[in-house]
């Protein structure tokens, strides 16, 4: 995905170009393509008759990894916390101890 | 030859001091040489038991080599090889010393033949490595790193008390098949899997790997987790139980990867998934099955310690490893960014690069040993790790959106490191049978056949496809500066909060109580005192019968001495 920067412009950087990253995703559609299409012509040896379904392989990544960001994004409404939610409860641990310390008195 | 008298762990012990008496250049020369060294020593030992010895009755093998324990040695060497280069910048004699100390207690537990060594490497392996994770020297690393001692002591613990059981009932201590016979066998077993990051017993590996020092954390991943695979090889191959366990770790962590915001903590959840696959590949047990268990950790260790060094480069450059905050790196870290992709390829699995020769193994054992909603599962993680670790560390820390942080490139001994991780993830990818042929068992398999390339292939590109998607259609989840909920909650959160609750009760309690004694005290004493009319000290009392009293206590005292 990367190559060689070729100039020590800031502006001149491989992706700054929006076209440059069109062109990869092409390229990653094309493939796509291409590798549905290999499934016509390559004779596939199987185990599982789910397997000779057509373009299974691609059906099953591209829907796990959709329901596997899904799920995860939903995941987070409940657990999700602040980035020093345990760093309160961690740093506070001396003083709680000095209050006990006061009721001990 | 008195050479193959020699441990394998003994020259990374010795190096350990040589490490605390030689400084510069002459420290650096023995720490790479003892790899270097000791890796071409261990190839021309012959298999055998080599050190015998008795203790109390009890026969020990400190050290034994055979095709097992030979693999897990070699790859070993080779990490400490690679994490010793990484970290040659690095001027800090506690983690040079612990660091030699870790790897040499990690080949002496892969060499130990009998489970009381194997028990007194298990210790070592947790004592030495905690201070990688010390020597970050922040309260929040010196928090994680406690967490992460008492959790592997207690591994250690349950693995000398289950020891004791099994020479209770076999009458002796040989480290071979264990299973899951008997309280021997669970307790054992439970030690391992504490290691090994069984799920619920994972916590410590998220907690602690992302907190120690950007040299610390590659080392750590190269070692701990891996014994505890090579000891699970040894003592459960073909336990059922496994491939259930194995198939939970291949899939639940990469949900959290997801989410999650630290990179390196992202790699230290899928490190549980990739260690998913090989305990899979150990609870099918058949010689394909673990040869791909094994093949895989070797090949975890290279691509796993990439990606961690390359997080590591990331970290030492900006100081930064939160997702949140990084963006944009290809343009000032090209090479970092090139290695870490060949990284992210390997663990992928895409054909041509290590993770495809030795995870297709599992798989495929998985296949023929009829578990198919296992493979599906596997499959399903497949695609995930590829999503999460393949696209999401890559992504998120040299592309995405451009953080403004300009920096360089680090410094060369990092870039060689990563360089030679990188360049063993493609040869072994590309010409597998090297690894092959040290492998345990020969199975005649070949991963290039024209339906598992294409299988794979498809996989992997529908999955970027669908990353791609979910990107344009904004419906990614964006990296945010968060916590995630995970098992350590009981341990961080709920157990120290009750723990909190009830003293601050008990502590009522007993405030209540003291101060009601009190109260009772200070009405006997007030009942007693002189200054009530009526208390018992405030009678006046004549200096005569003082007199009185002394005298008699004298005449008692006299008529006492006549008797």
């Amino acid at each position: 995905m990367s190559s060689n920067q070729p100039g020590t412009d800031e502006k001149s950087y491989l992706f700054d170009n929006p076209q440059n990253v069109k062109r990869i995703l092409k390229a990653l559609y094309g493939i796509c393509a291409i590798l549905v299409i290999l499934d016509f012509v390559i004779h596939r040896h199987t185990y599982l008759d789910i397997e000779k379904l057509f373009a299974f392989y691609a059906v099953y990544g591209f829907v796990g990894c959709v329901l596997l960001v899904l799920i995860a994004k939903w995941m987070r409404t409940f657990l999700m916390r602040d980035e020093d939610y345990y760093l309160k409860q961690e740093s506070l641990a001396p003083e709680s101890k000095k209050e006990s310390a006061h009721v001990d008195d | 030859m008195w050479m193959t008298e020699l441990p394998a762990f003994l020259p990374f012990f010795i190096g350990a001091f040589l490490v605390l008496m030689l400084k510069g250049v002459a420290r650096a020369a023995v720490m790479l040489a003892i790899p270097v060294l000791g890796g071409i020593h261990l190839m021309l030992i012959p298999e055998g038991l080599h050190w015998q010895t008795e203790l109390m009755g009890m026969a020990l093998t400190p050290y034994r080599v055979d095709s097992l324990s030979l693999v897990f040695g070699l790859i070993f060497h080779i990490a400490a090889f690679i994490n010793i280069v990484y970290s040659l910048h690095v001027k800090d004699t506690l983690q040079q010393f612990s660091a030699m100390i870790y790897a040499g207690s990690a080949i002496g537990a892969v060499f130990s033949g009998d489970l009381l060594s194997l028990f007194l490497f298990w210790e070592i392996l947790a004592i030495s490595s905690v201070f990688l994770i010390w020597a970050r020297r922040t309260q929040r690393a010196y928090n994680a790193g406690m967490r992460y001692l008492i959790i592997q002591v207690l591994s250690g613990v349950l693995l000398l008390v289950g020891s004791v059981f099994y020479w209770r009932t076999h009458g002796n201590l040989d480290f071979n098949g264990i299973g899951l016979e008997g309280t021997y066998g669970w307790l054992i077993f439970i030690a391992f899997g504490i290691k090994c990051a069984f799920p619920m017993l994972h916590n410590w590996l998220t907690d602690a790997y992302p907190e120690a020092t950007p040299t610390g954390t590659v080392f750590l991943s190269a070692f701990t987790t891996k014994v505890a695979v090579y000891a699970l090889a040894r003592g459960y191959p073909g336990t059922e139980l496994l491939i259930y366990i194995g198939v939970t770790m291949a899939c639940f962590p990469i949900f959290f990867a997801v989410i999650e915001n630290d990179l390196r903590r992202v790699l230290a959840y899928s490190m549980i998934n990739q260690i998913g696959f090989m305990v899979v590949g150990i609870g099918i047990g058949t010689a394909l099955a673990l040869n791909g268990a094994v093949s895989h950790a070797f090949n975890d260790i290279l691509f796993k310690g990439l990606l961690f060094m390359s997080m590591g480069a990331v970290l030492h450059m900006t100081g930064e490893i939160n997702g949140s905050k990084l963006g944009g790196l290809y343009k000032s870290m090209p090479k970092t960014t090139i290695l870490c992709i060949i990284g992210a390829a390997s663990i992928s699995a895409f054909p041509l690069f290590s993770g495809f020769v030795s995870k297709s193994m599992v798989m495929t054992a998985a296949l023929e040993e009829g578990y198919p909603v296992i493979w599906l599962l596997l499959l399903f993680s497949a695609a995930g790790v590829f999503h999460h670790a393949g696209i999401k560390i890559p992504y998120f820390a040299f592309f995405a959106h451009d953080s403004g942080i300009r920096t360089t490139e680090p410094p060369n001994n990092m870039l060689i490191a990563m360089g030679i991780a990188a360049s063993l993830c493609v040869f072994i990818g590309s010409y597998p049978w090297l690894l092959y042929s040290i492998l345990p068992y020969d199975t005649g398999y070949n991963p290039y056949d024209a339906t598992h390339v294409l299988a794979q292939t498809q996989l992997l590109f529908f999955s970027a496809l669908a990353f791609v998607w979910l990107n344009l259609k904004g419906m990614y989840p964006p990296e945010l500066p968060s916590v995630n909920l995970d098992v350590e909650w009981f341990y961080r959160r709920l157990i120290p909060d009750a723990l909190k609750v009830t003293f601050a009760r008990i502590w009522r309690i007993d405030a209540i109580i003291r101060a009601s004694f009190m109260r009772l005290l200070q009405s006997l004493l007030n009942f007693i005192s002189r200054h009530e009319p009526d208390g018992v000290l405030s009678r006046a009392h004549l200096s005569s019968s003082m007199v009185i009293w002394s005298t008699l206590i004298l005449a008692a005292f006299l008529l006492l001495s006549f008797i």
